[in-house]
């Protein structure tokens, strides 16, 4: 298994954060030394083993499904970077 | 009246219940010693004017009659917890000016038993790192120094903030977050106490999510009993999280200073790694000692994939923290760095928000995840899991608690290991485990190393039985008889 710096790139593409073309070679290095040593699971036999989803064996919880609370734009707008009237303001996004 | 700092919480709540002073008093004895520490760093927001406000609300009610099981006793809150109308950040700059519109419930629930917040303290960024040297705020500075120099040492991380301050007495007591040893390890390299409880014990509603299958609050105080009756306000079943329990919250502080006689204390064998300081080695032992001559009866066990927790959560808790953190996108709420484009706007935010660490395990996260490899990461990561914990259930037929240390080294210098990611990931070593398979586990100061650092000792219960963790806890705290402080040099 080795990561290049083709593969740093698809990942980082996936990820949306932005890495400099320089920058690419040294993060398939570190990638590589954390996934060499992540490779040991291997050793592991799994056979037949359930994989364990949640720390605690319990049902997910049902609840009625209703409106709790909102119907407050000035809360839900606080802290947008951008907004207009009672809206976000985003990139275009059709074009 | 700087003296009502260096209190123990119990005994702050004592010494207002008797009026010995007021919450005022003991809250602006607070507020000076935390100006006076700004070279640790340990704090990120400073609320001095709320802690008065809430201070007087407290003794208002003193008065009246009417007063909650904290009442007017200062605590630091680490900024992972979202505290409405009070800047909440979690170490990072992408939200760096976040402004939260709701109350986390573990802090509502200290609120309602009538506590007063003196601000908030720093972390790792996003609470992933072991030094606090991720947080966008830089590192906290641990108010212990080694007697061979006076190099600068890491607290600890995640939760370094938390830890610094409790040590240095700058709160009775400090909400913390532990995700694979964020309350633990933190703990023992600044001699306090620390509990993770079980998950699921307290609610993850309103706490920045990091891994969310690990996340789990706790307290940090100067003793057990203070850890215990902090668990007891923050605890409790919360629908607001799907994950929260729905049991009841025992008075946990009723259970310190119980006898532990007879219980069986179990040592996992696999935990004698090697390259162990010797001196750790030797407090082990000396645990084991403490609690055979408490009456305990000393147990060996094993946990045979005790090696594979720390590889398996390097795929569990990236892989959720890819996902969780999938939402800072710079749109509705956090930095937004424009782009040419709606993707280069995402791609420019999350680079110019998020740390080196965070993205790199971001980057992990999503490489595990990608089509192709689940199956060979994070599909074989969760069995490993499933084994770690089988593990634990086997050993708990044999056994009530079990008895490990800590962490596999004292503090360390500030930038020692901020070069190599697994070097800085194996202090995770002995506290994962617990987070894998969802158990409570407690840090105890035990003893110095010989360059007169603290050293802790962890012990892990059964899933709910934080309370045999609080007494066993008790008893090795009373034979440490650890009184040790840090020397005031900030």
């Amino acid at each position: 298994m080795t990561i290049d710096a083709a593969t740093v790139r698809k990942v980082a593409r996936l990820a949306r954060i932005a890495q400099p073309e320089e920058a690419l070679e040294g993060l398939a290095r570190e990638l590589n030394g954390i996934m060499t040593w992540i490779e040991q699971l291997s050793e592991v036999d799994t056979n037949g083993v359930e994989p364990m989803t949640s720390a605690v064996r319990m049902l997910a919880p049902m609840r009625d499904d209703v409106v709790t609370e909102g119907g407050d734009p000035e809360v839900v707008l606080s802290n947008s970077p951008k907004r207009a009237g009672n809206f976000f303001v985003v990139p275009k996004v059709v074009e | 009246m700087s003296d009502l700092t260096t209190l123990t919480l119990k005994a702050a709540l004592d010494g207002l219940a008797d009026k010995s002073f007021s919450s005022v008093e003991i809250t602006q004895a607070h507020i000076e010693a935390v100006e006076a520490a700004r070279s640790l760093n340990a704090y990120v927001l400073e609320t001095p004017d709320r802690a008065i406000e809430m201070a007087k609300a407290s003794d208002a009610r003193r008065t009246s009659g009417t007063v909650g099981r904290l009442d007017g006793a200062p605590l630091g809150i680490k900024d992972l917890f979202c505290t409405k109308g009070v800047r909440s950040t979690a170490g990072s700059k992408i939200i760096g000016e976040f402004i939260p519109a709701y109350e986390s419930t573990v802090t509502a629930n200290l609120w309602r038993d009538g506590a007063v917040m003196l601000g908030k303290l720093n972390l790792d960024e996003f609470a992933m790192g072991s030094s606090n040297e991720t947080s966008a705020w830089g590192p906290v500075v641990n108010p212990w120094r080694s007697n061979s120099g006076n190099a600068k040492l890491t607290p600890g991380g995640s939760s370094g903030g938390s830890a610094a301050a409790v040590a240095a007495e700058l709160c009775l007591g400090a909400t913390a977050t532990d995700t694979g040893g964020s309350i633990r390890q933190p703990a023992s390299f600044t001699g306090t106490v620390g509990i993770k409880p079980t998950y699921g014990r307290c609610s993850r509603w309103g706490i920045v999510a990091f891994a969310s299958s690990l996340d789990q609050a706790g307290p940090m105080a100067r003793t057990v009993e203070d850890t215990a009756i902090l668990l007891t306000s923050m605890a409790g079943h919360d629908p607001k999280d799907s994950t929260s329990l729905a049991v009841e919250t025992p008075d946990f502080a009723a259970f310190v200073g119980k006898s532990v006689k007879g219980l069986r204390v179990g040592v996992p064998k696999e935990y004698r790694v090697d390259n162990m300081p010797p001196e750790i080695d030797a407090l082990w032992t000396q645990g084991i000692a403490w609690l055979k001559d408490a009456g305990c009866e000393i147990v060996e066990v094993s946990l045979p994939h005790t090696k594979y927790a720390l590889p398996a959560y390097y795929i569990v808790a990236p892989a959720e923290a890819s996902s969780n953190l999938a939402r800072y996108d710079g749109m509705r709420y956090g930095l937004r760095v424009e782009g040419s484009n709606l993707t280069d706007t995402y791609e420019k935010s999350r680079a110019a928000g998020f740390g080196a660490e965070v993205r790199r395990r971001i980057m992990i996260g999503t490489y595990v995840l990608s089509a192709g490899y689940y199956d060979a990461y994070y599909l074989k990561a969760l069995k490993v899991r499933r084994r770690i914990a089988d593990d634990f259930d086997q050993a708990f037929e044999k056994v009530d608690a079990l008895l490990t240390p800590t962490a596999p080294s004292a503090a360390f210098s500030l930038g020692d290991k901020s070069d190599d990611p697994v070097a800085m990931y194996l202090n995770d070593i002995f506290t994962v485990t617990v987070n894998l398979a969802g158990l409570p586990g407690m840090s105890v100061p035990a003893g110095l190393d010989a360059n007169g650092l603290p050293l802790g000792l962890q012990l892990i219960g059964r899933a709910l039985d934080e309370g045999t963790l609080f007494s066993l806890g008790g008893a090795l705290e009373k034979a440490a008889n650890f009184r040790s402080k840090p020397q005031k040099w900030w």
